[in-house]
This record gives C-alpha cells, sequence and structure tokens, in this order.
C-alpha cells in the first residue's frame, strides 16, 4: 500500500471542541494508508457567520486556505467538518467567475486558486479508499453494536454543490460502518437539522431539534448514533444534558463520530481516538456490546 | 396595512435576483421549501412567503422578518425545490441587505455571529471562549451555556488562550478591506 498525501483542513473546533474528531480522523486516515498533510498556517473559514454576512468575504477566508494548500503542490483537500466543506467548496466555485474572482483577490490580497477542489473526509474514504481496502482493516468487528448513522444538513446538500451521495437518504456512513462489521440502522431522519449554530442565541429550538433525533434513535433501540460533523455532535452529545432538562427526558446516548468506530473496529489505541473526551460515557455502551 | 396595499418596491426584487443569481418568477409557491423547513415552527415568516412577498416587492416586510435571522442554513429548501431555485442563497442575500439596512430582528442571532467574526479578525482561528465571553458582552446574557463549561474544560475541550497563527495579520487583512470597501 503506497502512501497517499492529500490536503487536510481540520477546521477550528478540530483544534478545540471536536479534537477527537481530527485524532481519530487523522489515525484512520493513517492506518488506511492515506497521508493527511495539514494545511500550513490555516485559518478559520468563518463558518456560518462569515456567509450570512457576506458571501465574498467567506469566499476570501477559504480563498486563503486554498490558497496554502496550493502552495503546498495540493490539489485536493479533505475536511472533517461540513460546513468549512461548504465553505471551501463556495469559494472555488465563486473564483470560476471572472467578476467575483477579482473581488475576493481583492480581499484576499492574494489569488483564490480555481482548481483546488475539496471533499469531505466520508468522501474521501468512500472514493479515494474504498469499502474493500477498509474491511481488510477490521480487525474487531463490533456486531454487537447497533448504530444510527445521522449524516446532518450539509454532508450532502446542496447537492449541486457536494456532488456526493443521496441528499435525501445518504449510505455512505452507513456503508463504511457495515464494512466495520457493525449493525446500523435504517434511520429515517438521516439528514433532519440538529439546530445547528443556534445552541447559544436560540437554546430552544435546537433542545427541540436535537431531541428529536435522539427520540427517534432510541426508538429504534440503537445502541449509539455516529455522526460526522462537529455541530451536530456538540448539539446531541454535550447538549443532551440540556436536551433532558427542556424535553424532561433521560438519554444517556453516546455520540460517536463515525472515524472513532472505524478505528475502534480497526484495533487503535484509545489515545488516537479520544474516546474519553466524548460527553456522553460511551463506556457502558461498548461494554455491552461486547466491545471492551 | 395589509400586504396587498403596501407599495411595490420592483428595486427590491431586482436587487434579491442581482445578488443571489436566482429567478424568482420561476417559485409557484408549491409549498415544499416550507414542508421541510426545520425551523418554520419557530418562523414568523414561512420561507414560501418570503419568496412571494419577494415577488411582490415588499421589501419592509421581509426585511423585518424574524425568519431570515433564524435560518440555519440546512439547505433543504434548496435541495427540495422543483424549480431548482437556490432558497438558501436568497435567505443569505435577505439576511445581508437586512443587516446592511440596520435590522437586526434576532439580536441575540447577530450578537452570537458577530462575537464569532470578531474573535476570528482578532486571532486568524476561532477562540471558542472568546466567542462565548464576547457574546455575553454583547447581549448582557452572563450565564448562558455556563452548564456546559465544566465537561468542556474537563474534557480539555475549552481552550483558555486562542491558537496563535503567523498569517494572523493577513486574515485580519481580509476584514479591514472588506470593512473599507463597498460590499453587496
Ligand atoms: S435553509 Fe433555512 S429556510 Fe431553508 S429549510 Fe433550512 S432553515 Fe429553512
Ligand atoms: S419549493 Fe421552490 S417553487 Fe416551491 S414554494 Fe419553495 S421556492 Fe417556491
Amino acid at each position: 500500500m503506497t502512501n497517499s498525501a492529500i490536503a487536510y483542513y481540520p477546521g477550528c473546533s478540530g483544534k478545540g471542541s471536536s479534537e477527537e474528531y481530527d485524532l481519530s480522523t487523522r489515525a484512520v486516515m493513517r492506518r488506511l494508508g492515506a497521508e493527511p498533510q495539514e494545511i500550513e498556517d490555516w485559518n478559520c473559514c468563518g463558518s456560518s457567520p462569515a456567509h450570512m454576512v457576506n458571501h465574498e468575504l467567506s469566499a476570501a477566508l477559504s480563498g486563503r486556505n486554498l490558497a496554502q494548500a496550493k502552495r503546498m503542490g495540493h490539489h485536493l483537500v479533505t475536511t472533517p467538518c461540513p460546513s468549512c466543506l461548504t465553505n471551501l467548496k463556495n469559494a472555488q466555485q465563486a473564483a470560476w467567475d471572472e467578476d467575483k474572482r477579482l473581488k475576493i483577490n481583492k480581499l484576499m490580497d492574494d489569488e483564490c486558486p480555481t482548481d483546488v477542489d475539496s471533499i469531505s473526509t466520508l468522501q474521501f474514504f468512500t472514493e479515494h479508499i474504498g469499502l474493500d481496502r477498509i474491511r481488510e482493516a477490521v480487525v474487531s468487528p463490533l456486531p454487537a453494536l447497533r448504530v444510527a448513522c445521522y449524516y446532518g444538513c450539509l454532508t450532502t446538500r446542496p447537492p449541486k454543490l457536494m456532488r456526493f451521495d443521496d441528499p435525501e437518504n445518504p449510505m455512505s456512513m452507513d456503508n463504511i460502518l457495515a464494512a466495520c462489521g457493525i449493525e446500523v440502522v435504517p434511520f429515517p431522519l438521516k439528514t433532519d437539522c440538529c439546530g445547528a449554530a443556534s445552541g447559544m442565541p436560540r437554546n430552544d429550538i435546537t433542545t427541540r431539534l436535537s431531541g428529536k433525533i435522539l427520540d427517534m434513535a432510541s426508538e429504534l433501540k440503537a445502541d449509539a448514533v455516529a455522526v460526522a460533523c462537529p455541530l451536530c455532535q456538540m448539539n446531541l452529545d454535550l447538549r443532551q444534558s440540556q436536551v433532558n432538562r427542556a424535553r424532561r427526558s433521560r438519554y444517556r446516548m453516546p455520540i460517536f463520530y463515525f472515524t472513532q468506530l472505524m478505528g475502534l473496529a480497526m484495533g487503535l489505541p484509545e489515545k488516537e481516538l479520544g474516546l474519553s473526551k466524548l460527553a456522553v460515557n460511551p463506556e457502558p455502551c461498548l461494554a455491552r456490546a461486547g466491545v471492551r | 396595512m395589509p400586504d396587498s396595499l403596501q407599495k411595490n418596491d420592483k428595486t427590491f426584487l431586482e436587487e434579491v435576483e442581482r445578488r443571489s443569481g436566482q429567478h424568482m418568477v420561476e417559485c409557484y409557491q408549491c409549498g415544499n421549501c416550507t414542508a421541510g423547513c426545520p425551523f418554520n415552527f419557530a418562523y414568523d415568516l414561512p420561507v414560501s412567503k418570503i419568496m412571494r412577498l419577494v415577488q411582490l416587492g415588499q421589501r419592509e416586510a421581509v426585511l423585518s422578518c424574524h425568519s431570515i435571522w433564524l435560518c440555519a442554513s440546512c439547505q433543504t429548501c434548496t435541495a427540495r425545490c422543483p424549480n431548482n431555485i437556490d432558497v438558501a442563497k436568497i435567505v443569505d442575500v435577505l439576511r445581508h441587505m437586512a443587516r446592511e439596512a440596520g435590522y437586526a430582528t434576532e439580536r441575540n442571532v447577530k450578537a452570537f455571529g458577530d462575537s464569532f467574526l470578531a474573535s476570528v479578525k482578532k486571532h486568524g482561528r476561532l477562540h471558542e471562549l472568546g466567542v462565548a465571553v464576547g457574546y455575553e458582552m454583547r447581549t448582557g446574557r452572563f450565564l448562558t451555556d455556563i452548564d456546559l463549561a465544566p465537561t468542556m474544560i474537563g474534557k480539555g475541550k475549552l481552550s483558555i488562550r486562542p491558537h496563535h497563527l503567523h498569517g494572523a495579520d493577513k486574515v485580519a487583512g481580509i476584514f479591514n478591506r472588506f470593512n473599507e470597501g463597498n460590499h453587496d
């Protein structure tokens, strides 16, 4: 297996609230023979607040990251965060328009590249690694673990921009986890919104929407939920206590990043998966499933 | 005054179309966007009605609504519009126009976004604790999310210090040029 290098954009949450996603993503990529090269001196993409103020401002912030990747000799960036991905893709697409490119370059005081593509790590595992290689890397399948795969809004949407998987019924994460020997449950709320960034300004909205996702996972007797987005994870895991308080529920549902479950099936050590960083302790669930 | 009696401001429709690159006339009010919108329960104007009011040139009614500030940009409306209208992009553009015109109907949402961007401008990367503090200073809501702090600190998820970036001045430059220029 040859090592294939790819530019890697962790995003700000990867250095803070979703460190375990960043850690486990890198570990699993390496285990599968890929080499994530962190974009040098990358900056925050501005997430939703930037595109809610102005599209060119947002494109310039992500344009700088694309330019940094290009300087390192890359033409493909992968990121675990769907919101970062949307911004990277929007920046490239905006730069295809001559008029917009001039405005963006003026803001950047640099060139926003038109030839640096970006994909999610979910897409990277699906299309560049493939299910066969994932299956080969599994050393301890987890058949007693029932997992609901929750993709969130942005992983596959808007379809014309993301160009990956099905916008209404995505299967890529289900297929990857099934290849890891995990039982995936058909989950009807795969792409429903968790409340996104309303957690701080409008907590009532977030607890209601995240509550619905936990209700459904629990009704389907899932042991845990797997996610691919730092914000979804924060709303379902860290805010699970707020959801319980607001809705008088008593959930203790572990919310894993899908890469943590891949890493478990591949026998990677705990320190590379950061399971202890999850707010809802996953150990009882893993013990019940006979994993540890 | 009922909507029908307000004057039809055609420049509003033209501006929304130009800035979003979308053809508003293609909306035939099927209601698919509203049916899928997860925030509809909290909206004062459903998203399909926003589309209709833009067609009718109702600048004031649209720019002063709460919905455009609450929208999560979840893209469900865009993914489901039978006429391929990028509805979420239109809502984004309406939010830009509302902000420029001095509306802030959901004050906390605006304060959160402003704190977020202030942190990025200052450090180049997001400093989550800085955003929380900035947000609380802007809104006077000192206890927001304080219940989460012990868990976040215990799990090493809340860094006290911001990350240092060599290119922090480059990022600040982007914001400065943006603030100097006239952008739409
Ligand atoms: S993008 Fe906004 S308006 Fe559209 S469905 Fe999502 S929350 Fe509703
Ligand atoms: S889904 Fe499209 S056509 Fe239907 S009401 Fe919404 S914007 Fe109009």
